[in-house]
């Protein structure tokens, strides 16, 4: 046990450490913004909320929400602990401002993964804990007739407090009744500071997963003439680029749409 | 006195086998008890404290350097020597060791240079099972070049940067001991002095460079790593901070030195541009194994490109001079060091050599880039055209290098019988320190394997057999003459710190080796020696009236460390003359103008002066004695070198 | 040329020390970097002023002894060169040159510019070797090496020691210099016995001298004198947590011969 201690206080198993709660994470955003994309589909949050509810209620997913939420902190915590020992290897600085060549990325992960863990609490405590925790999320009644596709959407206010969801089928019609998320979403998206700090914090992620991405396979030594070249391209277009800009345009696309409103 | 070099009788091929079973040995549960101070972390000095070490003998090493990987060994660029005849070209041990013999120009010994062939082999097993990434080809097996000098591909290398690869893998065993306990390394510590007892070296005085700190430190045997004297020009391939010192010092003490006058000047350096100059770098001679050496035809040429009106590359093939190829068809650019350097000199003395001072002659490589490419050119040369490049500002794929000859090694050194010892017993000297193998001139490729030679193959053998005879006794560090000894280093420290005249001791140092250059350099007469002798002598009056010494010994203090070192070139300086003064004769580096063919070239006289002359120190201001080590010769013909 | 010198100067390691102004005037664009310091010094020695102390031996780019934060870069603005073989040409009159010895907690200043990289050696004493005696090894030729792979290892072994990455690195990481050894003798066929033990014995060593962590910002490959690539990194990470999490060989006290 001691010799896997070991492995983990060194310095190469802390990078371990960081590496692959980074990866996990990053595996995560790809399914975050994929299911995110029921926003962008016009059924009154109809597909949205029963994903968000899929995903708060399927029991394997439930333990998978789990990990990604100690990945986070470990994530963070052990981040922390690296600059701090970083800071006290060089205890006294220059005079002159580094001016070697380093993308301005791998310099300022520390800086970048804070605001990130500013916006995780704020994302998290707006939606996830309001969602999870209080009853300040509504609930929304979805009607569909199977044979048509028509959908009449209403309000809806369970008598029992302690409703999750429902779904039932009366003839040809499904009824689903599930928290409304989508109007949390909505109403948050509608304030322009929000808005803005969501676009901020998803450059930040962008610049993070710039260099973290192809960082984590570097530190677990996943190198290779042939492939390395194709991990950079998938960490500049996919993660850099392609996910932050799809999560970047849900705020903006909502908030331009409560402006119609 | 005579001097017996304790060369063992029999047949060459049997020489080292048998002197290696008649040495005494020392009992493996004995080794322990001796302690073996291994001064100089080089090729020669961490190879022999590693191997020592690995018998089982204490060792203290010590080095000025921050780390044992810096010393100058490192900068070595071509190659090491070795007859494996893996080309299967016609090389052989015998021939390894006639090549040195000739190149030497047969002032060394036969006993040792066939000895140092005949160990060359185990060099390359032994740096290749540490890991030392010589070139390969591509079925995987080693790669050789030929190397100046030599008509057989024997040379292994590892790109441009060969001295360092085999100094780290030597770095790499002596690591492996001081984390086992078994060498203790002092860094950043000078050695000052050489501690005698009854005529028995045990022991050395250290200066500890960060807290000026004087110590005593005791030893069974002294081994003395520290390289050649090149700085004594002032100007050379060597290291700044390379030095004399402690071979000095121990020349103080009783040592003798040997054929101080035998410099070689490397052919292919980069000419000097002014004053400032602090050193000169050397380019692989390899580069003469593709480029061609010109200068041109007319002195009309010359005064264009000097002027700069015109450039190399509009120079016409007919108003060119290939003087090398032209005067040794059959070695061409490849004849010795001392042949090239001499010729290049030649070409400049006859007002036909180029760049912004003159001093320079072309080393052109079109050719080689039209016949291989540039790519296969940089291939084989491409650090050393970068290096080029970040010096002078040209580009030698573009344009042809500018070269010029410079002090690179010194033949000379303390004198050392079959076994490596000095006449002082207990006192060893390795690798350049010692004046052994190479007669008046050394081949390329030829240092490393010396260096590693004698630290790793020879030096555990003969050391053992002088441990045996005095036994494992521990060394009395209170015997007086230790707090003597130390007391007399502190004295001459804080003379030299009192030193407080108007002129710094790098200027002295500059003066000295201008004087050095000029009349003790390439070419050597009777009348300018003389007058050297009197220059360096009034030099060395002046430098213990006028110089300059600022700080306290209790610091780092870089001019205190230099103040000494140049004090002992001063020194050096005047038996360097007196010794080409002695040798009237030319051979290999050391050419006197009074002795040369009619075609130009050295010319032996080896009636009279087929000796090693071994200088004695007789004490300050008194005139050293000369004594003879007749060279003979059983199984080489002697002959007039000829590269036609 | 005529330059302003910011100089960090500082008596020996318990001492504080600070930043000097000096006027370095007449300086010829051919000399060296230290040439130039060479002529300051001079005329410091002149006025009976301390020279300023800078390590510095080979003067030619290959003893890794002399350092040098110039201006915000180790070794100066060029690439792939050292202090010593930076010439004066790469500045212009009348620039102010701001010099700093290398900052790491494991390179203490010892006076002026000079630091103690004493750290490094110890690094590789810890396992930068090959278990194998003087004599007794087999013919050289026994084991042929694939030419790629001995260039590769030369490459990697062509890391001078100056510790110029640790300067340059924002972290004070020493994993570029570690990891060229770990990765020269890693891929040659004579280093495979020691493989798994030597990486996790130099980076424990490494780890005990207070060196940062790689963040994988490459500065200290931009920085190498001798372009040691980030390549080495990831191999020396790939054989630690290969040997720290699949292989049985734990960091063995090395015997080294003799009884």
């Amino acid at each position: 046990m001691s010799e896997i201690k070991q492995t983990f206080n060194s310095s190469l198993g802390k990078k371990l450490i960081m590496a692959l709660t980074g990866l996990f994470l990053c595996t995560f955003i790809i399914v975050h913004v994929a299911g995110n994309l029921f926003l962008f589909k016009n059924d009154d949050g109809y597909g949205f909320n029963v994903y968000a509810n899929f995903l708060t209620h399927f029991p394997p997913i439930e333990v998978v929400a789990y990990l990604l939420y100690l990945a986070i902190l470990v994530h963070a915590l052990y981040g922390l602990i690296l600059t701090i020992q970083n800071r006290r290897a060089r205890p006294v600085s220059y005079a002159v401002q580094t001016k070697s060549p380093a993308s301005w990325s791998s310099k300022n992960m520390g800086l970048l993964g804070s605001i990130l863990f500013l916006f995780l609490v704020i994302h998290m405590g707006d939606f996830w804990y309001k969602y999870k925790f209080t009853d300040t999320v509504g609930y929304k009644e979805y009607r569909t007739n199977v044979l048509t596709n028509e959908r009449i959407v209403s309000d809806f206010t369970p008598a029992d407090p302690s409703f999750e969801h429902s779904s039932t089928t009366e003839n040809d019609v499904e009824i689903v009744r599930v928290k409304d998320l989508h109007a949390r979403v909505a109403d948050s998206f509608s304030n322009v500071w929000y808005v803005l700090f969501y676009v901020l914090a998803m450059g930040a992620v962008s610049f993070h997963l710039l260099h973290g991405f192809q960082s984590a396979f570097q530190t677990l030594g996943w190198t290779h003439r042939k492939y390395s070249p194709v991990v950079k391209f998938i960490g500049t277009w996919l993660f850099a680029v392609i996910i932050p800009l799809g999560f970047a345009l849900m705020p903006v696309v909502y908030f331009i749409q409560s402006l119609g409103r | 006195m005579s001097l017996d070099a304790k060369i063992p009788q029999g047949p060459l091929a049997e020489k080292w086998s048998k002197h290696k079973f008649n040495l005494k040995l020392v009992n493996p549960a004995n080794k322990r008890k001796y302690d073996v101070i291994v001064v100089g972390t080089g090729l020669a000095g961490a190879s022999a404290a590693a191997s020592l070490a690995e018998l089982g003998y204490n060792v203290k090493a010590f080095c000025f350097q921050d780390s044992p990987r810096r010393a100058h060994s490192i900068a070595a660029q071509g190659g090491i020597n070795a007859a494996k005849n893996y080309q299967n070209d016609g090389d052989s041990v015998y021939r390894l060791f006639y090549d040195t013999i000739k190149g030497g120009d047969y002032r060394a010994r036969e006993g040792n240079v066939y000895r140092l062939a005949e160990v060359s082999v185990n060099i390359i097993d032994q740096c290749v099972a540490q890991g030392v990434p010589f070139a390969r080809e591509y079925g995987g097996l080693l790669d050789n070049r030929s190397f100046g000098g030599s008509q057989v591909s024997r040379t292994f290398y590892a790109r441009g940067q060969t001295g360092q690869q085999l100094l780290l893998g030597a770095y790499s065993a002596l690591n492996r001991q001081i984390h086992k306990g078994t060498v203790k390394m002092y860094t950043r510590t000078e050695m000052l002095d050489v501690v005698t007892v009854d005529g028995q070296a045990k022991g050395i005085i250290t200066r500890n460079l960060t807290t000026g700190e004087i110590d005593t430190h005791t030893g069974h045997a002294v081994l003395l790593c520290t390289g050649g004297y090149g700085n004594v020009f002032y100007l050379s391939t060597n290291a700044i901070g390379s030095n004399v010192t402690a071979a000095w010092r121990a020349h103080k003490r009783g040592a003798f030195f040997a054929n101080p006058c035998y410099t070689q000047i490397h052919p292919t350096c980069i000419p000097v541009t002014g004053d400032h100059q602090s050193k000169l770098t050397l380019m692989s001679e390899s580069l003469r194994n593709d480029g061609r050496v010109w200068a041109p035809k007319t002195v009309e040429v010359a005064e264009k490109l000097r002027k700069k009106e015109i450039t190399a590359d509009q120079v016409k093939e007919d108003e060119r001079d290939y003087f090398l190829e032209r005067k040794y068809p059959s070695f061409g650019n490849l004849v010795p060091r001392d042949v090239a350097s001499r010729n290049a000199k030649e070409m400049v003395d006859e007002g036909r050599g180029v760049g912004g001072s003159g001093f320079a002659v072309f080393l052109d490589f079109a050719d080689a880039i039209k016949r291989l490419g540039q790519e296969a050119v940089a291939a084989k040369y491409g650090n050393l055209f970068d290096m080029y490049y970040q010096i002078t500002d040209e580009d030698p794929y573009k344009q042809p290098m500018r070269i010029y000859p410079a002090v690179h090694y010194t033949m000379g050194g303390l004198w050392v019988d079959y076994n490596l010892s000095t006449n002082v017993p207990g006192l060893y000297a390795l690798g350049e320190c010692n004046f052994s193998d190479h007669g008046a001139n050394r081949l390329g490729a030829s240092a490393l394997m010396q260096g590693l030679a004698d630290g790793y193959f020879v030096i555990p053998y003969t050391l053992g057999d002088y441990l045996a005879t005095i036994g494992p006794k521990p060394v009395d560090a209170n015997n007086p003459a230790f707090a003597k000894t130390k007391q007399e280093v502190a004295e001459r420290i804080n003379r030299l710190l009192a030193l407080k005249g108007t002129k710094t001791v790098n200027e002295y140092h500059r003066d000295l080796g201008h004087i050095m250059w000029e009349y003790c350099g390439m070419a050597r007469t009777e009348e300018g020696l003389t007058k050297a002798k009197g220059l360096i002598s009034a030099l060395r009056a002046d430098f213990w009236k006028n110089a300059l010494v600022v700080g306290t010994n209790e610091e780092v203090n870089a001019s205190l460390e230099k103040a000494g070192r140049v004090a002992d070139f001063l020194e050096l300086g005047e038996l360097m003359v007196d010794d080409a003064l002695m040798r009237r004769e030319s051979c290999g580096g050391h050419f006197r103008l009074e002795s040369q063919t009619e075609e130009g070239e050295a010319l032996r006289d080896d009636d009279h002066f087929a000796f090693v002359g071994a200088w004695e120190y007789k004490g300050d201001n008194q005139p050293e004695v000369l004594n003879k080590e007749d060279l003979n010769f059983e199984f080489v013909h002697l002959t007039q070198r000829s590269y036609k | 040329m005529n330059l302003t010198l910011k100089v960090w100067r500082q008596k020996d390691a318990k001492s504080t020390g600070k930043m000097v102004t000096y006027r370095a005037e007449n300086i010829s664009p051919d000399m060296s970097f230290l040439e130039m310091l060479d002529v300051v010094n001079e005329s410091l020695t002149l006025k009976g002023d301390e020279p300023i102390h800078f390590d510095h031996d080979c003067r030619e780019g290959i003893c890794g002894m002399c350092s040098l934060y110039i201006n915000g870069r180790p070794h100066g603005p060029k690439k792939a060169i050292t202090t010593c073989q930076l010439h004066m040409r790469s500045f212009h009159d009348g620039e102010t040159i701001t010099i700093e010895p290398w900052r790491a907690g494991p390179f203490p200043v010892i006076k002026d510019l000079i630091v103690d990289r004493s750290s490094f050696d110890r690094i590789q004493q810890a396992g930068g070797f090959v278990s194998v005696n003087t004599g007794g090894v087999p013919d050289a030729n026994i084991i042929p090496i694939p030419k790629v792979i001995a260039d590769e290892a030369f490459n990697s072994a062509t890391c001078i020691g100056c510790g110029a990455c640790v300067a340059a690195c924002k972290n004070a990481s020493a994993m570029l210099f570690v990891s060229a050894k770990v990765s020269q003798l890693g891929m040659l066929p004579q280093g495979q016995p020691e493989r798994w033990s030597r990486v996790q014995a130099m980076v424990a060593q490494m780890d005990a001298e207070g060196f940062g962590n790689c963040t994988n910002t490459g500065a200290c490959e931009a920085e190498c004198p001798k372009e040691i690539t980030l390549t080495n990194i990831s191999r020396m990470n790939n054989d630690f947590f290969s040997a720290k999490l699949f292989r049985e060989e734990g960091v063995h006290e090395n015997s080294g011969g003799g009884e």
